[in-house]
């Protein structure tokens, strides 16, 4: 430890003191959090910001479940209930599930390239800002589309806000209005973001970090961010033209005045389905960083994991009419579209089989983030294969807007995402916070968890097939949806369970953990060399990078990676 | 930057300059806005209801194009007098350019008040004002953010701010005046020459 000379008291165990982060006051705290522009800081707040909106629209989500338990339900109100899956969807995706990729970026991107911060700080707090003022906005909309109108409330269009239904016929009130320009405002900060983290990632890296020598998880960032750059602009473009059309009456998807209610899709898809990729990149990242350390291997086919995130980069741009199969569209349309979508699946599955072979043969430490990898594969893949399912135009005919396409998609986001994303806590929170997250509470919060995701929307693939349409607000009995509903509902409850059990041990181990050191998993990776937390240089010296591996080098001189490479 | 420190003494590793990347994607996202309005644009040619229609009332931008592919050549010669450390010449090229920018606002202005007083066109009239409005008010909007940028560095400039060494950071604002030319050429295709002779 490097400055370590006098410690201050936090719990049983002492963690050495740093200069600067002695414990302040409260409003000293706030004062750091809100002037600050280091990447650490900012990365902490993008994750603190997504685990808030994640608790919001995880409630959201537990009273669509309580409403859909039983036939003929009446907890809220109808409205009420298309407010409610309306904001659940928006705020889980550019709320939740962003930030978190941007806060992981962040955090770590810097760190693992040898950097000390990002290339532009300032320009990064600006990003973050718009984000949090962005959702504010949205969430504003519950006290701000009443006030002035006296009609609507939280937006109640869908995540998708399919035209006509956003005109000013349909959705009176400037509830529709919060929705676009909230998303506008956030979508501006996701570019910033974007732009920063891509220029830090090609002209901040340490001597010897070439691209080929990138951890995977900056390799996907990449990707990621490629994407938010060139496909966040078209949705940015369709909300201008909403707002266009209503507040100025322009005719974009008025199709009263010649104009095509269809053209929002393309473009909404357009945005849509490379936000998909958005989302699951970093957690291939996070999943490529700790199979490899928990399997003590070096990850396998470590170009082809990079060829095939790129792939899916480039596919992604190619893909998003298969939302629309059921719009109808000429035959070349859905061959090309369905070919593009399962074509997609091909360096995917590469992933799939690289991480597989990684795991084989090594030394496997069933920690924590390793179980969550785990669990993280093998949902991955069906989400995976119903994804390859909806992709045969046919079956997507019959099964377009039903309970599977959701079940399908909270696979990918909840069982792959978010398992990715707990997989990136408990793997990560020694080097933030300087203690081990708990293992008793962590292992409670799996086990409840998967439990409950499976419960959850295992059986929805079966109501949907029974055709149970989404987004319906009740249901008669007698169809056949009544015990896979409840089911459902049943296990959102064990889901809010695991999540109360994963905050409380948040809280809990960054007083009481028990401390970490600098690489308690014997990592690989540059994030490990520095002090846990590191310090606001991030580095003192760091060490010209000749391998994948740079911190397997230094702890094996008499081995070292690059002899192979 | 922080970390121009830890790269500093290491001579031999070279990584690209910030400012171009940075500018490089900031270009590319531009692009993939335009590209929407574009499309729409296309998409909605012959598509309205009600009149006036393209080409009843486009003409072929000569003044607006002059002032705009004029203005990409003389912030080229502003740019070399820059790096050849000659200020006056950087002075005198620059405030053209900016002029031209200023123009080309002009320009544009007088077109809108020609169709919206004389023609009766507004975004709210059909689809053609709709998409006609949107995609080259976007554009406009572009040179306008770039003119406020050309203004800024004519006035750091005659100041005394801008050296022969900062011509890296004059040359960012050349990169994106470029490309807002290169929309104004897709623009022209567009609207003038591909909507007004359908």
């Amino acid at each position: 430890m490097p400055n370590g000379t006098t410690t201050v008291d936090v719990g049983e165990e002492q963690l050495p003191a740093r200069p600067g982060q002695e414990r302040g006051t409260l409003t000293g705290w706030i004062q750091d959090l809100v002037y600050t522009v280091d990447h650490k800081k900012l990365g902490i707040l993008y994750i603190g910001m997504a685990l808030v909106f994640l608790v919001l629209a995880g409630i959201m989500a537990m009273l669509i479940r309580a409403q859909l338990a039983f036939p003929d339900g009446h907890v809220v109100s109808p409205e009420t209930f298309n407010s409610l899956f309306t904001m659940h969807g928006t705020v889980m995706i550019f709320w939740v599930a962003m930030p978190l990729a941007f806060g992981m970026a962040n955090y770590l991107v810097p760190l693992m390239i040898g950097a000390r911060d990002m290339a532009f700080p300032r320009l990064n707090a600006f990003s973050f800002w718009l984000t949090f003022f962005g959702g504010c906005l949205l969430f504003f909309s519950y006290v701000g589309a009443p006030g002035l109108y006296g009609s609507g409330g939280a937006p109640a269009v869908a995540w998708m806000a399919l035209a006509p239904l956003t005109s000013r016929a349909f959705s009176v009130g400037p509830s529709t209005d919060y929705w676009s320009l909230s998303l506008l405002v956030a979508g501006i900060g996701s570019v910033t973001g974007a732009i920063n983290i891509m220029v830090t990632i090609f002209c901040y890296r340490t001597k010897g970090m070439t691209l080929s020598r990138l951890p995977l998880f900056v390799w996907m960032t990449i990707t990621t961010m490629f994407l938010v750059i060139v496909f966040l602009p078209p949705l940015s473009a369709a909300q201008i033209m909403l707002t266009l059309e209503r507040y100025l009456g322009a005719k974009f998807f008025d199709t009263q005045a010649g104009g095509s209610a269809i053209l929002w899709q393309h473009f909404f898809w357009i945005f849509g389905h490379p936000e998909v990729y958005i989302l699951v990149l970093p957690a291939f990242g996070v999943v490529s960083e700790v199979i490899p350390v928990f399997s003590r291997k070096p990850i396998f086919g470590y170009p082809m994991m990079v060829a095939a995130s790129v792939l899916i980069g480039f596919i992604s741009a190619g893909v998003w009419a298969h939302h629309m199969f059921a719009v109808g569209m000429t035959s070349f349309g859905v061959t090309f579209f369905g070919i593009a979508t399962l074509a997609i699946s091909v360096p995917t599955g590469i992933k799939i089989f690289n991480w597989l072979a990684t795991i084989y043969g090594g030394k496997i430490r069933l920690e924590l983030p390793m179980v969550f990898a785990i669990a993280f594969l093998f949902q991955f893949l069906i989400a995976g294969l119903t994804g390859v399912m909806l992709g045969v135009a046919p079956f997507d005919w019959q099964l377009n807007d039903s309970y599977f396409v959701i079940a399908h998609f909270h696979y990918v986001i909840v069982g792959g995402i978010l398992f990715a994303v707990f997989a990136f806590f408990y793997y990560w929170y020694p080097k933030v916070f300087g203690r081990m997250l708990d293992k008793k509470l962590g292992f409670w919060h799996f086990w409840l968890f998967t439990i409950g995701f499976h419960l959850t929307f295992d059986p929805q693939h079966i109501a949907g097939i029974l055709g149970m349409p989404r987004r319906i607000y009740t249901y008669h009995p007698g169809r056949g949806w009544e015990l896979w509903n409840l089911i459902s509902s049943v296990g959102a409850i064990f889901q809010a369970l695991g999540i109360i059990f994963f905050v409380l041990n948040l809280i809990w181990s960054a007083r009481k953990g028990k401390v970490a050191g600098d690489d308690p998993w014997d990592a690989w990776t540059l994030e490990w060399m520095t002090t846990s937390p590191p310090p606001d240089y991030n580095f003192e010296k760091l060490p010209e990078v000749r391998s994948r591996r740079p911190l397997w080098d230094l702890k094996h001189p008499d081995d070292p990676d690059w002899k192979f490479e | 930057m922080s970390s121009e420190t830890l790269t500093a003494q290491e001579t031999d590793w070279k990584q690209p300059s910030p400012r171009k990347v940075a500018m490089i994607f900031v270009i590319l996202t531009e692009s993939a806005l335009f590209t929407i309005f574009v499309v729409a644009y296309l998409f909605y040619i012959g598509k309205s209801l009600v009149p006036p229609y393209p080409h009843q009332l486009l003409h072929f931008p000569w003044l607006g194009s002059v002032l705009l592919f004029g203005s990409s050549g003389t912030i080229m010669v502003a740019e070399h007098h820059l790096k050849k450390g000659s200020i006056s010449g950087f002075h005198l090229w620059w405030a053209i350019t900016f002029a031209a920018g200023v123009g080309f606002l002009f320009w544009t202005i007088s077109e809108w008040i020609h169709l919206i007083y004389q023609e009766g066109l507004t975004i709210s009239t059909n689809l053609f004002g709709s998409t006609f409005y949107s995609l080259v008010g976007l554009h406009a909007s572009h040179v306008l953010v770039g003119a406020f940028l050309l203004g800024l560095i004519l006035f750091m400039s005659l100041t005394g701010r801008i050296r022969h060494y900062h011509h890296e950071h004059v040359e960012m604002i050349s990169w994106y005046w470029h490309f807002v030319d290169c929309v104004w050429v897709v623009v022209i295709t567009v609207v003038y020459i591909i909507s007004a002779n359908s």
